[in-house]
């Protein structure tokens, strides 16, 4: 019996599947296009499974298209969050255009959580705006803001005016470097408040594309004062989590999607049992 | 021409923008009440009120205007509707829950208002409300800082009275509250050239706290669980107890109850027994604001209570039926008014002693705290309630929003999220 999770994000669509012992058996990451249904079908189409859990922002289409049960990307977070940390009492997860912290109790149950209002301040799709104000790749933002030096600040939150602050301080001279902090900063300080109202309690998953930033992982530390563990592919934990519910239930059925082993590369997730 | 063309244009009505209103609610209303499943029967009349709440409700006010009897607009549970019926007018309580006019309206108003003035005001500037337009007064109140400074530019485009609130329950402010509804009792006799006795008083109290009572029996059935009835359909007869005729509307919703009574006992209601169970707190919700029970409840779950103006807030207390004198008796309307638990009173610890109350009497699961956005004293309170339901063992989701639909997705996940945490089990 093969288990498959999904996870449709306003950015990017994972799906996770695993076998009977809870093992990775595939993974694969696609990017969230106009057309949802589309994206998911072909990720979908690229490893079999027998029960599928979706989860995401894009659950609601997914579950009359697919005739799947959903999970809210919570459960989705905390039920992998666990399993790859197992014991773990905090998850911090930036994604596209949320940020969700979740306080579970010692097995994965949540108990509290908190999630950025309407707007997008602070998530991934703020960083990347950033990043492009900046001339920076997104996958080089992060450790540019490492080699920047504290001293500029960023006061707003809102992709707009952050952008204006941004090249108010590019024209006045400031290192692009120093900039890159400010705006990692920013986000930073923001996401220990929201952690601060739900938990820091360790051990803190980090998850969610925004995790492979090392510059905010290393300024939330700072800022929580607690160690955050990344998993080694923190884009997956929702998909993987939506996997393991589909495991534990059932009537977890939705579509079978044709049989198509690619013998694709072995997952990097490695043993999750939980 | 529709059957009440000529009426609303005769009110001033812009018709156009009104056509358009009128159909945005009724599809809203499709989507948020008909859709549902096993409602109780008894609510085909209330059906009925919405359907014809710009038509035929708006001719009976007219109606009664052209007897002589005053139509008297409010806002807010601090406007006694007993003086006012007991001068032989008729309250009509404005509701200012619709995303209406918000351009006109941030023409005169700050941008970070509450959705809920933005909407008095914006009906009124828009032309498309004719309970505004058939109102000979409207009576504002001094409530938040929000309404009292709007009302100074409301009253520009409408005949206003505005009656101060006092914000402490000290000796002094409930001497000053009793004097407020002295001048209120004034004013509305000029208005009407009616006196408010003692005879007329007593009568009228009767007839409010019959209603009240009717709205208490509903509250009692949704103790049963499964719950007899959604917290959709409860909250719209919260809504429609502002506006319609309260002998009539308490005749209705008592054969509403007879049934619902009926269906508790059998055990029978809208949704599984297993359906998280919530409690809503905080800000009113005015009609057609239905947004958040609607998410809450389309996520499975059921509302079974509301600790909210539009709800118990306004309903709990009864006026004590004795007092001889016409004083006596408008000492007692003071008494009771005067306990309302509204957030713009400090302290207001009487308000978590409620919530809290609620919850264990509705054996709620989880609560809701529902703010407006911009609404500074419900938001600030938030803070004690979230300690004190933490305190308690009862789980709390705090959503702050508007009227508009753009948040609705996020929304959504939140609060399925929030019920994902009530139905999980605890793992060993």
């Amino acid at each position: 019996m093969r288990a498959a999770g999904l996870d449709i994000g306003s950015r990017t669509i994972e799906l996770v599947v695993i076998d009977e012992s809870n093992r990775v058996v595939s993974s694969a990451q696609g990017e969230t296009t106009p057309d949802v249904i589309d994206d998911a079908r072909r990720l979908l189409a690229s490893s079999p499974f027998d029960r599928l859990v979706v989860t995401g922002y894009g659950r609601a289409l997914a579950e009359v298209a697919f005739d799947a049960p959903t999970v809210t990307e919570i459960l989705a977070y905390a039920r992998g969050a666990h399993a790859v940390c197992p014991g773990c009492r905090t998850v911090l997860d930036i994604g596209g255009q949320d940020t969700k912290a979740i306080a579970l109790d010692g097995s994965g149950r949540p108990l509290r959580f908190a999630m950025n209002d309407r707007c997008a301040a602070g998530a991934g799709r703020f960083l990347e705006m950033m990043a492009a104000a900046l001339r920076y790749e997104i996958g080089a933002f992060g450790s540019a803001s490492l080699e920047g030096r504290d001293g500029v600040a960023i006061s707003s939150m809102c992709a707009v005016f952050a952008e204006s602050e941004v090249i108010g301080l590019m024209t006045r001279g400031h290192d692009r470097r120093d900039i890159a902090r400010a705006v990692h900063r920013a986000i930073a300080t923001r996401t220990a408040g929201m952690l601060a109202r739900v938990s820091t309690e360790p051990p803190i998953v980090f998850a969610g594309g925004a995790a492979l930033n090392p510059g905010l992982r290393r300024l939330i530390e700072e800022a929580i004062g607690q160690p955050l563990i990344v998993p080694e592919m923190p884009q997956m934990v929702g998909a993987l989590g939506a996997a393991l519910i589909a495991a534990e239930r059932a009537h977890a059925v939705g579509i079978r999607p044709r049989a198509d082993p690619d013998g694709s590369s072995p997952p990097p997730l490695g043993d999750v049992r939980p | 021409m529709g059957k009440y063309d000529a009426m609303w244009k005769d009110l001033g009505l812009d018709l156009d923008a009104h056509d358009g209103l009128l159909r945005a609610l009724g599809q809203g209303y499709s989507d948020v009440y008909l859709s549902q499943r096993g409602r109780p029967d008894g609510m085909k009349y209330f059906d009925h009120v919405v359907s014809e709440i710009h038509g035929r409700r708006i001719q009976e006010l007219l109606e009664r205007k052209s007897r002589g009897d005053p139509i008297i607009g409010t806002f807010c549970l601090y406007v006694p509707e007993e003086i006012i019926l007991a001068a032989g007018g008729v309250s009509v309580g404005l509701c200012a829950g619709a995303e209406i006019g918000t351009a006109q309206a941030e023409r005169v108003l700050p941008r970070n208002t509450c959705a809920l003035i933005k909407s008095f005001v914006g009906f009124k500037l828009a032309k498309l409300c004719p309970y505004f337009e058939a109102c000979d007064l409207v009576i504002g109140e001094t409530t938040c800082d929000g309404k009292k400074k709007a009302y100074e530019i409301f009253g520009e485009f409408q005949d206003l009275f505005v009656i101060e609130v006092p914000h402490t329950k000290t000796g002094e402010s409930r001497a000053l509250w009793r004097s407020e509804i002295d001048r209120l009792a004034g004013k509305v006799e000029a208005l009407s050239g009616r006196e408010v006795s003692a005879d007329s008083l007593r009568e009228a109290v009767r007839i409010v706290n019959a209603k009240r009572r009717a709205l208490h029996r509903l509250n009692a059935t949704r103790r049963a669980n499964p719950a007899p009835i959604s917290g959709r359909d409860a909250l719209l007869i919260n809504q429609i107890q502002f506006y319609d005729d309260p002998a009539r509307f308490t005749e209705k919703l008592n054969i509403l109850c007879d049934e619902i009574e009926a269906r508790a006992a059998r055990g029978e209601g809208v949704e599984p027994a297993d359906a998280p169970r919530i409690l809503i707190s905080g800000c009113p919700m005015a009609a057609p604001n239905w947004k958040v029970p609607a998410i809450v409840e389309k996520s499975g779950a059921v509302i079974v209570g509301e600790e909210s103006c539009v709800g118990e807030r306004g309903t709990r207390n009864l006026v004590d039926e004795g007092g001889c004198t016409c004083d006596e008796i408008l000492d007692r309307i003071a008494d009771r008014y005067i306990e309302i638990d509204c957030a713009c009173f400090t302290p207001n610890a009487e308000r978590i002693e409620h919530i809290l109350e609620m919850a264990r009497a509705y054996e709620a699961d989880g609560v809701i705290e529902y703010i407006i956005q911009f609404c500074t004293p419900y938001a600030m309170e938030s803070y004690g309630i979230e300690r004190a339901l933490a305190r308690a063992g009862m789980p709390m989701l705090k959503i702050e929003t508007d009227y508009s639909a753009e948040d609705a997705a996020q929304l959504t996940t939140r609060v399925q999220a929030f019920l994902e945490v009530l139905r999980s089990p605890q793992r060993a």
